[in-house]
């Protein structure tokens, strides 16, 4: 059943106070609202915690919180964010998703219609990717706070066999490779909010990792190094990550940056570094230097990477950094952002 | 002060000194308060700078620029010949 | 993108290095300051200190406007934010400079109604649409953000606009680089010329620095291509013994300026006796205060503004820095007690201010062979 055929049975306009409550109010909310629209095997019985067998072998944990104004822009809404983002943390550890939990934090006075699209974007996103959100909480605030909704998250996965990942596994001669063009959440999200005046057709790029994740695993196994999702910050900030946690230099090659033309005008409008600019559906990938070629292959036969890209290579360093070097020579340092990008007009 | 970027003027907008400019897509409107002594026309070329367009870009400046750099690097007996863009004291068009 | 991709082209810059390379004359040493800070970050965005020889040194000067501007400004800007009627708005650029309780971003956290606008003309629209609200706009930038505030105060005015006032802290170029030429501790042989200030001003404004400091100045402009080629075009002024202004920007810089922009500037604004410029001290002449005709949306005359003075730490030399007398690193607090992540002076906060470039550059030894990447 698709999310607009489940009837819900909740007729109040507005979330108020009692729906946090714990009392009748809460339990017509969720039982009227939430578990309908997510409603799975695990969930329903709305019991304190949900019980299955686990996973055998190594099983992975993320956290999330998900706090975003607008909580709807071009390209997706905080559910498909809260969703996919807990998702991408456990694909980037070379895990396949089994369950999910959701917390909400709402702002009294928040029109029902918005939770509700929230929620059923929730659904989509988790029915999409085959996992189930088994679990959760509901809190209300006062009005004035809470932007709307906030939406924890945990993700558990179960972490393929063949997967040995970390920043210590990252040697000199290794390839960094990319999933696809960047910029597109964060500049999204920043005209969305409409002070700059300012219209572009960019939209989110969030989307579920699982897949491209899964199928780098399956193709390299020990030769798949490390990998992270490049969420705010952008890529410069994994990249940073990466020397900083391996103790390399990270050099990659400024034309090799994927970045669509309508992100850049943005971005060159705005002074911004596409490179610092927030993803919520890319990953950096670091692999053998003699495996790449493959690793490329595969990414680019899967549904999503079409457009996967080598960025650049490891080498040793005496002091960790992420180099760009142009195609005439000339060589910058790329650094991780303080704070978010901020656009400038010097 | 100094981040300006060139933009193409798509459409002017009618009963203000303004106009609509695209930068590889990417929409905005701009004054053209600045250029009213020589307003710009759709499809020209202006620079823009904190919503005010401050100068029409001149394609042939831009393409006799380019040509001179382009023979930079050569034996220097060439480059003698070329004074072309040195121009103190002469009003430009 | 047409009209930077092709000044960014590799060819052209390789042929412009290679020009530059011959040209410099291996006997001398070459110190060559670039006024904009939008100089300073293009020459570090696209890598060109390390390109050129080692005897062509590029100097940072002082125009990046967020730098000089003194800490007790941003207090003044910042206690009118405090006032909960306020909608307080101003450049990204200003969001995280640092007065001395605090940047504006950190006021924004502590509930102060602070937005980042594009344009002056975009916070005049705030003020449109919250008229029970008073809307400041705090006004930064050299000669070529000036006139986009005049425009917008002439607008204002026209409107009738009642809620809308600028916190004027507009400077201006040239008498910042006459302090610089005056200063005893200088020695320059030429100039980069700020190219966007001089799509206002134009070029004659420059002549003085030809005829009477026998320096050669090229103005400008932004992409690598523009500031390899105005480097060439110093050198040979230097190699055949001359000194002249010449406009490397023509496709965007007219000779004579903006009139229009110069008409408006003089119709909103007067020079002001002087100016505090952080680091350099007072300067006469050099900024831009809103005239009386325009009282009413002037935030100087209007709003309770005290005037705070705020004496940078003893040990921060942003003054020499700003001069380029001292380099980044030659500063006692630099990469100590003053990073990007806890500024002492503004020069480590923006961007484009000489210590953040620097920080995250020349403090790191770029490897001498770098990897041959393909593909």
């Amino acid at each position: 059943m698709s999310a607009s055929e489940v009837q819900i049975e909740f007729y109040d306009k507005q979330i108020s106070m009692s729906h946090g409550a714990g009392g009748e109010a809460s339990r017509r909310l969720i039982e009227g609202l939430i578990q309908p629209l997510l409603a799975n095997p695990l969930l329903d019985p709305l019991s304190d915690a949900a019980v299955f067998a686990g996973p055998t072998g190594r099983v992975a944990m993320t956290a999330d919180s998900f706090v975003v104004q607008p909580l709807r822009f071009p390209g997706g809404s905080i559910g498909e964010l809260a969703v996919n983002g807990t998702l991408n943390d456990l694909a980037v550890s070379g895990a396949r998703p089994i369950a999910l939990s959701a917390a909400f934090i709402l702002e009294a006075g928040l029109p029902t219609e918005v939770l509700r699209h929230e929620v059923e974007a929730m659904a989509a996103a988790a029915r999409s990717a085959g996992v189930s959100i088994v679990c959760g909480d509901t809190k209300v605030v006062e009005h004035g706070r809470a932007d709307g909704m906030y939406i924890s998250t945990t993700g558990l996965g179960q972490v393929d066999p063949r997967a040995d990942l970390g920043p210590r596994r990252v040697q000199p001669g290794d390839q960094v490779l990319l999933s696809g063009p960047i910029g597109n959440h964060g500049m999204a999200i920043m005209l969305a909010r409409a002070e700059l005046e300012i219209e572009a057709d960019i939209r989110s790029d969030t989307r579920s990792l699982v897949g491209l994740t899964a199928g780098l695993v399956e193709c390299l196994g020990s030769d798949l190094r490390w990998m992270r999702d490049a969420t705010r910050g952008g890529v410069a900030t994994v990249l940073n990550e990466l020397a900083r946690d391996a103790g390399v230099t990270v050099t990659i090659a400024e034309e090799a940056v994927p970045v669509d033309d309508v992100v850049r005008g943005a971005c060159e409008l705005l002074g911004l570094d596409p490179l610092q600019v927030a993803n919520e559906g890319q990953f950096v990938a670091v692999v053998a230097g003699e495996k790449a070629d493959s690793a490329l292959a595969t990414l680019r036969s899967i549904p999503g990477g079409e457009r996967a890209c080598r960025l650049g290579m490891v080498t040793a360093g005496s002091r960790p950094c992420v180099l760009a070097k142009a195609a005439y020579g000339g060589v910058r340092v790329v650094d991780m952002l303080v704070g978010d990008p901020l656009p400038r007009i010097c | 002060m100094c981040l300006a970027i060139p933009a193409q003027i798509s459409v002017l907008l009618d009963g203000e000194h303004a106009a609509m400019v695209d930068i590889m897509g990417v929409r905005r409107k701009v004054s053209t308060d600045l250029l009213i002594d020589d307003p710009p026309a759709p499809g020209e070329w202006v620079l823009v700078h904190v919503g005010f367009a401050m100068s029409k870009i001149s394609a042939q400046q831009a393409e006799e620029q380019l040509a001179v750099l382009a023979l930079l690097g050569e034996a220097s007996s060439a480059l003698e010949e070329v004074g072309g863009y040195e121009r103190d004291g002469q009003a430009e068009s | 993108m047409k009209y930077v991709d092709e000044f960014r082209d590799p060819e052209m810059i390789r042929k412009a290095l290679h020009e530059i390379h011959a040209l410099a004359d291996c006997r001398r040493h070459y110190r060559i300051m670039e006024v904009c800070g939008g100089h300073t970050h293009a020459i570090f965005r696209f890598g060109l200190n390390e390109l050129l020889p080692p005897n062509v040194e590029l100097i940072h000067g002082p125009g990046c406007p967020v730098c000089v501007l003194p800490m007790g400004r941003i207090d003044d800007g910042l206690e009118l934010a405090g006032d909960p009627n306020v909608i307080f708005t101003a450049f990204g650029d200003m969001m995280r400079v640092p007065g001395s309780k605090g940047s504006p971003l950190e006021s924004k956290a502590r509930g102060a109604d602070v937005r980042i606008v594009y344009s002056p003309l975009d916070a005049l629209k705030i003020a449109l649409k919250n008229p029970d609200r008073r809307v400041v706009f705090f006004a930064i930038g050299f000669e070529t953000t000036a006139p986009s505030t005049a425009l917008t105060l002439l607008r204002a005015r026209a409107l009738g606009v009642k809620n809308f006032v600028v916190f004027s802290n507009h400077v201006t170029i040239i008498p910042a680089i006459r302090a610089i030429l005056d200063s005893p501790d200088m020695r320059l042989e030429g100039f980069l010329g700020p190219g966007h200030v001089s799509t206002v001003i134009g070029c004659r404004p420059y002549e003085f620095i030809a005829r009477d400091y026998r320096c050669p100045i090229a103005v400008s402009g932004f992409e690598p291509v523009d500031i390899l080629q105005s480097l060439v075009m110093v050198l040979r002024q230097l190699r055949a013994g001359v000194a002249k202004v010449e406009n490397q920007y023509g496709r965007v810089v007219p000779w004579e300026g903006n009139l229009a922009a110069l008409r408006a500037l003089a119709e909103v604004f007067e020079v002001r006796p002087h100016f505090e410029w952080r680091g350099l001290g007072f300067i006469a002449h050099s900024a831009l205060r809103i005239r009386d005709s325009f009282a009413a949306w002037d935030a100087e005359k209007t709003m309770p503004i005290r005037g705070i003075a705020v004496a940078d730490p003893k040990a921060a030399q942003c003054g020499e820095v700003l001069k380029g007398v001292l380099k980044p690193h030659q500063c006692k607090l630099f990469g100590n007690q003053c990073t990007p992540e806890h500024p002492i002076g503004a020069l480590m906060v923006s961007p484009e201010g000489a210590c953040a470039a620097h920080f995250k550059y020349a403090h790191l030894e770029l490897p001498q062979q770098l990897p041959i990447l393909q593909g």
